[in-house]
């Protein structure tokens, strides 16, 4: 791209008020913001054959995700980052239950990825107090796979989340995990497998990944927060990451990594997740995202 | 711009019995709604007639007014059309002492 060009596209971006709080690299892929519906962002439903009672029991809770007016008992609806309505995910009210939304998308070139969005978590607020280790955990996770005549095929699922809070202490902070459960078949005709890839083991901290967010001062008030998540599919490394006002040292990021599966070819999907570390529900709401590339 | 559509299992492979409600649901971009409870497997006893509840805040529930029949027969299908709801949505039942029902629910919103 010439600097002409860069600079034009910069200018154009810019002057979006929509686009220019992200700063994507040259192809957005896909740009979600959810005054327009649901973007293609749906249930992360398990694998089965013949049979849902196939199902592994960590994918069996998971749910739709709706989109919210982030309506609060006391004073209404709070509204998006820049609209009416957020895209919502919600878990059960049992503690450690987990939900996870994705969205499913193939690439064409294996090389840097930069995923932006805005986020905020609350408990629901079901009780009139503070509520803010309620909330377990809210992350992302990548589900990569290589190109079908790549000669180094592997699946490839980067997971990054925020550990808020475990059994109740207040930990915030960053952590990734390069490790998944055992793949178990699934069915009887050798063609589906699964594996629970959000077990809470395996979890590691970030290298200088503590970070205090902003929860406010009573569950039903929120604060909206910036991620950019770089990494590189040709390397299939991480490369950048940082949240709102600090920037994070990614060179001791693994992503978790496994052999290539028979029908994956190109994946890239992209997921949300949230975790309750009570008996109450965990609410992650998202608005917008802007995945990009570099081609 | 085309209106919104989308079609949400709300409950999937569960097996029902006594008091039992679907996970609160957040509607306020719908205008009308269309519930269905299939039958996963033959229900063992009656089951009975589930209600459609709303709410004002997604914690405290209150019946909508619409009732309808469960299924009880694997892959059998019954609805209900709703409309007006405000918010939130939910559907429940209390199924008779010894009667149980594994159900896939799915909510169909347009708005």
């Amino acid at each position: 791209m010439s600097p002409d060009h860069k600079a034009l596209l910069a200018a154009l971006r810019q002057s979006d008020p929509k686009l220019s709080r992200f700063d994507p690299l040259p192809r957005i892929i896909t740009f979600d913001d959810f005054d327009q519906g649901f973007c293609g962002w749906t249930q992360l439903v398990g694998n089965y054959e013949h049979t849902l009672d196939a199902m592994l029991p960590g994918y069996a809770q998971h749910s739709m995700a709706m989109l919210s007016t982030l309506p609060q008992w006391d004073f209404g609806s709070h509204g998006s980052f820049d609209g009416t309505y957020a895209l919502k995910l919600a878990s059960k009210p049992r503690k450690g239950a987990q939900n996870v939304t994705v969205k499913r998308l193939t690439f064409r070139k294996r090389g840097p990825l930069r995923l932006e969005f805005y986020f905020t978590f609350k408990p629901e607020a079901s009780e009139m107090r503070l509520s803010e280790t309620d909330v377990r955990s809210i992350g992302l996770l990548y589900d990569f796979q290589t190109g079908d005549q790549d000669k180094d095929g592997a699946r490839v699922m980067p997971h990054l989340r925020f550990l808020n809070a475990l059994d109740g202490e207040h930990l915030q902070k960053w952590q990734f995990k390069r490790h998944t459960t055992e793949v178990l078949p699934i069915g009887t005709e050798n063609k589906t497998i699964s594996h629970y890839h959000l077990a809470p083991q395996d979890w590691e901290d970030l290298p200088g990944g503590a970070q205090k967010l902003c929860y406010n001062e009573i569950p039903t008030k929120i604060n909206w927060h910036y991620v950019c998540f770089d990494f590189d599919l040709e390397t299939m490394q991480a490369t950048g990451f940082r949240c709102n006002d600090r920037v994070f040292d990614v060179s001791g990021y693994e992503p978790i990594r496994m052999p290539a599966m028979r029908n994956l070819w190109c994946m890239l999907n992209l997921a949300f997740f949230v975790e309750t570390d009570v008996a109450k529900r965990a609410n992650l709401y998202i608005d917008s995202i802007c995945l990009s590339g570099d081609f | 711009m085309l209106i919104q559509s989308q079609a949400a299992v709300i409950a999937r492979n569960e097996t029902w019995s006594g008091a039992v409600a679907t996970e609160p649901h957040e509607v306020g971009w719908a205008r009308e709604a269309i519930i269905f409870v299939r039958a996963l497997h033959d229900a063992k006893g009656n089951p009975g007639r589930a209600e459609v509840e709303i709410s004002p805040d997604g914690i405290r529930w209150v019946p909508e007014g619409t009732s309808f029949a469960l299924p009880e027969k694997a892959d059998g299908v019954t609805f209900a059309r709703v409309a007006h709801f405000g918010t939130w949505l939910r559907v429940s039942a209390k199924l008779p002492d010894g009667a149980s029902l594994v159900v896939l629910v799915t909510l169909h919103l347009k708005g």
